[in-house]
């Protein structure tokens, strides 16, 4: 085989897989992707079983019984909320106020977590509440 | 002194945007004087900035509660050192941060080749002074760090984030942002080669140190953040694929096969697009870092959701992304390669092979964390991928990268014959068996585990057998001891032995990463004093509670301490005695009481941690202060009743009986306390490599003396021939 054709088989064998690769990983990423829900979200429509990574606020006063937590989310801006019960450890930075990630299930009236899914906004950096300020 | 800062602000940009002007302008009127000026604007912007960036240290330092910043991120019960670190805590300071870094670079790499590419260099400074007048501009339109707060003074402030106070982050954020500035000079550089159509290898040889530096700062930065997390976080891991981790990693990936294809470039004249592309989306995967940081656009667990700054880092990317296109695509006739591949079993094929699996995951990593944007693009419903979607296509990727560091310096460059393929990679691939078989009866079933071990056994044996060939060699010559013939093997030729010793550690610490994600053992537990709980072959007994107050160094209350003390037993030996404990900060809320505002501020768990060379047994315990919420109670309602009549002194007295009482009835009556309790094999190994990385990478960036006389002369000829021969220009 000649050197420029060796060269395009090269080019054509490379490029098929490497879009082969890219196919894959679109195709996996839809179907192992868990939807963004808010908890308004949620309540207007959820499916039994399905996992969604639910956002909000922890809303204050939840319980603990062990290892396993329950509390609400609520909208980052708004006041509907769901219930979830999470099992294992909790961030540090979690209480009320606090922005949450988590995984759920919903399971009969309740949202169950995903274990090691939860992730509590780290409060520091960018966001601390300032007292009214003056240029 | 926030006069004095905002005026520093104000001159910097002023700096910046003359420094641009007067360079472009020299650049293309070929003045030295306006070129050189330009140089020396860079310094001066360095020097402002330092004096604004002092001015800030000074105020956290004092306590000065006069600027918004200090009050917010600051206290007098913050630590000196930490003090000292808070203001990169802060979106206003990290932005100073990262200006002054970036004209500390940017000033070392314009005095450094101030006699060297002159027609290259000018339109560099206007790129990096492009770069300062984006983030003075920040500073001084949209996030002054120097904002006072109005009408009053307040005695204490907010304090730094309790999780924020760890020594890693000290150092974290100042080696990302390092990493990050230092990328942008390659990237202005290659700029400016595309520019002036200058596209030979002389910008790469001198921004090399700097792309070097770059990789190894925006290394240590990762592994030290991934250091806090699995110390501070309470979790126990140490890395979450979170969009903000993500964001460090892919310019780092890029970096690292930009670091390998440009030596081809070097000895061959390949893969120039390649190259120049990889060095742009560098600089732009650097700044997009930068971008996901601080616009909220992607769910992180670090907040940013307040930041207002995602349109003006938009446009820069934008501004970036097209022009770098542009400039690549106007310049391919430049960019022709002067040879091709001459054969796929050959080292630069190796680094071809290597470079692709970089980009792949890049590419990987890119696609899962802008996931939720392009799921809400395509199909109008936001969605987002997990770490088990990563692991899929990581782990893989990851293993043939190993493969591939470790046969890429046991063949030869252009075409190696199968003869000397086979002879170079006998000795490791014999390694690599031997480990897997031991790995496979001793260890266990997993099988990308099993691959990691066997490979990074290859890696070793085969950077082993390169230096054991090269002592021989030096010393069949020399003669001389074989310590001292391996440091002058080294000596002579640092980047290459550099290199060997980075792929050592890196196989090391892909071994760490299998070892302890593969066989790590977990348990969340609830445990009375006295109980035990079997993790693995160790047994971890929940011996007694502890508490304590802890003062500041000026003497008031810091925090709370409530943990345990936790024994490890193994085959009936006692091992060791671990320490955790949760530590509670109180909050600055005024509706709080004085008792209770010390369990509704910030909370941060200190580990208990046996690392050792084969496992790390790693308890956090999370105690349960319920039980303690009427005493709580109870004691704000005394503060808000007759105590507060008290005078302050009295009132301090009150309140510090208060919480020693409170601290002795947990130990009395403590309820059972939530432990999560791991032991991971083989931790260490991700720390111990990651420091050979880096003893690897200053290796490489150091020079020989012998190499710079001979830059210095090599650099003297090139001035004196271009100046004799050649145009200036665009």
């Amino acid at each position: 085989m000649d050197p420029s054709r060796k060269r395009r088989v090269r080019l054509v064998a490379a490029l098929t897989t490497a879009v082969l690769l890219a196919g894959a990983l679109v195709w996996t990423s839809f179907g192992s992707a868990a939807q963004t829900r808010t908890p308004s979200q949620l309540l207007a429509s959820a499916s039994a079983g399905q996992s969604y990574q639910l956002t909000g606020k922890v809303v204050p006063g939840y319980t603990r019984d062990g290892t396993v937590t329950n509390f609400r989310v609520r909208d980052r801006t708004g006041t509907a909320s769901v219930p979830v019960r999470y099992a294992g450890e909790l961030p540090d930075p979690f209480r009320g106020g606090r922005e949450v990630i988590v995984n759920v299930r919903k399971q009969g009236g309740v949202f169950v977590g995903e274990k090691d899914t939860l992730v509590t906004k780290c409060p520091s950096k960018f966001s601390a509440a300032k007292p009214k300020s003056q240029s | 002194m926030l006069v004095a800062g905002k005026a520093c602000l104000i001159l910097a940009f002023v700096t910046c945007l003359y420094g641009a002007g007067a360079s472009i302008y020299g650049g293309r009127t070929r003045r030295r004087d306006w070129v050189a000026s330009g140089r020396r604007a860079v310094y001066a912007l360095f020097g402002t900035v330092l004096v604004a960036f002092v001015i800030l240290e000074a105020a956290f330092l004092r306590s000065d509660f006069s600027f918004d910043l200090v009050y917010a991120h600051s206290s007098t019960t913050t630590p000196t050192f930490y003090r000292m670190a808070a203001p990169w805590s802060s979106q206003e300071g990290s932005l100073l941060l990262w200006l002054l870094l970036l004209s500390f670079w940017s000033s070392l790499i314009l005095h450094f080749s101030k006699d060297r590419l002159r027609e290259v260099a000018p339109y560099a400074t206007a790129v990096l002074l492009g770069f300062g007048t984006f983030f003075a501009g920040l500073l001084v339109f949209m996030e002054s760090p120097f904002q006072s707060l109005s009408g009053f003074v307040p005695a204490e402030g907010v304090g730094l984030n309790p999780l924020l106070r760890h020594p890693s982050m000290m150092i974290h954020p100042p080696m990302l942002y390092s990493g990050y500035t230092l990328f942008t000079v390659p990237f202005a550089f290659a700029v400016g080669a595309l520019l002036t159509r200058r596209l030979n290898t002389d910008w790469i040889r001198s921004t090399r140190p700097f792309a070097l530096a770059a990789w190894l700062c925006l290394g240590v930065g990762i592994v030290l953040g991934a250091r806090w997390s699995y110390q501070e976080l309470g979790w126990g891991g140490y890395w979450a694929w979170d969009p903000v981790e993500n964001a460090s990693l892919m310019p780092w990936l890029t970096g690292t096969a930009f670091l390998h294809s440009v030596m081809i470039q070097e000895k061959r004249g390949m893969l120039k697009v390649w190259n120049v592309s990889l060095v742009l989306a560098t600089g732009v995967l650097a700044i997009l870092g930068t971008f996901l940081v601080r616009s909220g656009i992607l769910q992180s667990i670090h907040a940013f959701g307040a930041s207002t700054l995602g349109i003006p880092f938009l446009i820069l990317l934008i501004v970036m992304i097209g022009g770098s296109i542009a400039l690549v695509a106007s310049r391919s006739r430049e960019l022709r390669t002067e040879h091709r591949l001459d054969s796929l079993l050959s080292r630069e094929a190796a680094f071809l092979g290597n470079n692709l699996v970089l980009v792949a995951m890049c590419f990987v990593v890119f696609w899962g964390t802008f996931f939720p944007l392009i799921s809400k693009a395509i199909s109008g419903s936001e969605s987002s991928v997990g770490p088990p979607w990563f692991d899929r296509y990581t782990v893989p990727l990851a293993l043939v990268l190993v493969l591939l560091s470790g046969v890429g310096p046991l063949i030869a460059w252009r075409r190696a014959t199968f003869a000397n393929f086979r002879r170079n990679l006998l000795v490791p691939t014999g390694v690599a068996a031997v480990v897997l078989l031991a790995v496979a009866v001793f260890v266990g079933r997993s099988a990308t585990a099993l691959a990691m071990f066997a490979l990074g056994a290859f890696v070793l044996a085969g950077v082993g057998q390169e230096l054991w060939r090269g002592v021989r060699a030096r010393r069949a010559m020399n003669g001389g001891s074989l310590p001292r013939a391996l440091v002058t093997l080294v000596q002579r030729n640092r980047r290459r032995y550099g290199g060997y010793l980075v792929h050592a550690g890196v196989a090391i610490l892909f071994v760490g990463i299998a070892a302890s994600s593969s066989f790590q053992q977990a348990r969340d537990v609830k445990l009375t004093a006295g109980q035990s709980a079997r993790v693995g072959d160790y047994t971890l007994t929940y011996m007694r509670p502890t508490s304590r107050l802890v003062a500041a160094g000026n003497g008031r209350l810091e925090r709370i301490d409530f943990g345990a003390d936790v024994r490890v037993v193994k085959g009936g030996k006692v091992l060791e005695t671990l320490h955790t404990h949760r530590s509670y900060y109180p909050s600055i809320g005024p509706m709080l009481g004085p008792v209770s505002r010390f369990f509704e501020g910030e909370t941060e768990s200190q580990v208990g941690l046996d690392a050792g060379f084969s496992r790390d047994v790693w308890t956090a315990v999370a105690p349960d202060t319920s039980l303690l919420r009427p005493v709580i109670r109870q004691g704000d309602s005394v503060f808000e009743g007759p105590g507060a009549k008290l005078p302050q002194a009295q009132r301090d007295e009150l309140l510090a009986k208060t919480l020693v009482g409170l601290t002795d009835r947990y130990v009395r009556d403590t309820p059972p306390a939530t432990f999560r309790m791991l032991v991971s094999p083989l931790v260490n190994w991700i720390w111990f490599g990651a420091m050979i990385v880096a003893l690897g990478g200053l290796i490489a960036i150091w020079p020989s003396p012998r190499t710079v006389g001979r830059r210095v002369s090599a650099a003297y000829a090139a001035r004196v021939g271009r100046e004799a021969r050649q145009p200036v220009g665009v």
